[in-house]
């Protein structure tokens, strides 16, 4: 028995998550903070020689904009650790934490982005990534304008960039662009031949903003519209509104008073999620709760996140 | 002035078209171009824009294209 040589692992490794059994043998997928989805392209160099080195054949792009690396051995975890450059390249998470916040390319490059999400997504990875919320897994996204391709109400929070457009009649050329590019219908040609706008068809997706040649129409309020309750999953719920216009830099501080009422209120509940939580305590207690800290912010009344009808199953 | 014929080519390339035709004309000077309703109208104007080049003014014809009047801005 003295010959049998002890594998030895640091632990601390391990505390936030990240290393996901597979079906082979002794075989791990590590699964990389990536938050945003954005990838420099020296650490993607870093990552693709880790993974040649250590992992299988590929790498697999998770649903979350993660890379994660296959086929790896438990063995080898400090030194996959350590090849990454704890500092350049850290693991993500799993289980019931605040996971990796996904984010659209933003307002950098995307000309319809309306705010910088990716800023968004990296002070949220800074400060609340890997919190144990006690009961679940808890996600957030940031989509940079309506179009809401990171589809932000599927997650616990759902950021939507948006913007309240406001006209200055005077600069208006009447070229119609605003009404031509406005999809819902918000801005129709009146017969001064100016636009007239109507508030409630209005998504908030500033495109008469960007699209006016003379800068007539322009920005009265721009920040995030939240969306709070969604999941997918096996039984998936749609996240509903509970906040207008917050600036981009109190989104941390709303996401942590959200995740704080969660961890009391879904306490000796088991693992449930923070939608399932809100139906069960009514949506208004939680919008109260967030009042008291951004009252400005928080919509007069909203509903309870609302459930998928998807046909197999029926909620018991 | 000059007319930047952009009917029948649909997005991006009528966008690229017309990068193209504007690389001949000289800052200031102005063009006429012939856009489809739909996305090449919503889409084209925006990014001509967003390149810095000033729209004087955009007028729908009786045949339903459009006509955009751009005044090409610095490089």
């Amino acid at each position: 028995m003295s010959d049998v040589k002890q594998t030895k692992i640091d632990l601390n490794n391990l505390k936030a998550g990240g290393f996901i059994k597979e079906r082979g043998k002794d075989l791990f997928t590590v699964r990389l903070r990536v938050p945003g989805g954005r990838m420099s392209i020296p650490r993607l160099k870093r990552i693709a020689e880790v993974a040649e080195k250590f992992g299988g054949e590929f790498v697999h792009l998770s649903v979350r904009q993660s890379i994660e690396l296959i086929n790896i051995n438990f063995k080898d975890f400090d030194a996959v650790v350590e090849e990454l450059g704890e500092s350049a390249q850290k693991v993500a998470s799993c289980g019931a934490r605040v996971r990796v916040p996904v984010a659209c390319g933003g307002c950098e490059y995307n000309p319809n982005g309306l705010v910088d999400t990716q800023k968004s997504a990296l002070e949220v990875d800074e400060k609340l990534f890997g919190t144990p919320t006690g009961h679940h897994k808890f996600k957030v996204a940031f989509a940079g304008c309506p179009f809401d391709c990171p589809k932000s109400a599927t997650n616990d929070v759902g950021f939507q960039g948006a913007v309240y457009p406001k006209l200055d009649k005077g600069a208006c050329i009447s070229c119609g662009l605003c009404a031509k590019n406005c999809v819902p219908g918000a801005i129709v040609m009146g017969e001064d031949n100016k636009p007239l706008f109507s508030d409630d068809p209005c998504i908030w997706c500033g495109d008469c903003v960007k699209v006016c040649p003379t800068g007539a129409w322009s920005e009265a309020r721009r920040g995030y519209n939240v969306r709070i309750g969604g999941k997918w999953g096996r039984n998936p719920l749609v996240g509903t509104l509970f906040a207008t216009f917050l600036p981009e830099d109190k989104a941390v501080a709303f996401i942590a008073t959200v995740l704080e009422w969660y961890k009391q209120k879904a306490e000796g509940l088991g693992r449930i999620r923070l939608g399932d939580t809100i139906i069960k305590e009514g949506p208004q207690v939680l919008l109260d709760h967030l009042r008291t800290r951004f009252p400005e912010y928080i919509v007069a009344e909203t509903i309870e996140p609302q459930r998928i009808a998807t046909q197999v199953g029926i909620p018991a | 002035m000059q007319t930047i014929d952009l009917r029948g080519i649909s997005c991006p390339t009528n966008f690229v078209k017309a990068k193209l035709a504007l690389e001949d004309l000289e800052v200031g000077e102005t063009a006429l171009i012939l856009l489809d309703d739909g996305e090449p109208v919503k889409n084209v104007p925006r990014s001509l824009k967003a390149d810095g080049h000033k729209i004087v003014a955009l007028k729908q014809s009786d045949d339903g294209h459009y006509v955009l009047e751009l005044e090409k801005g610095e490089e």
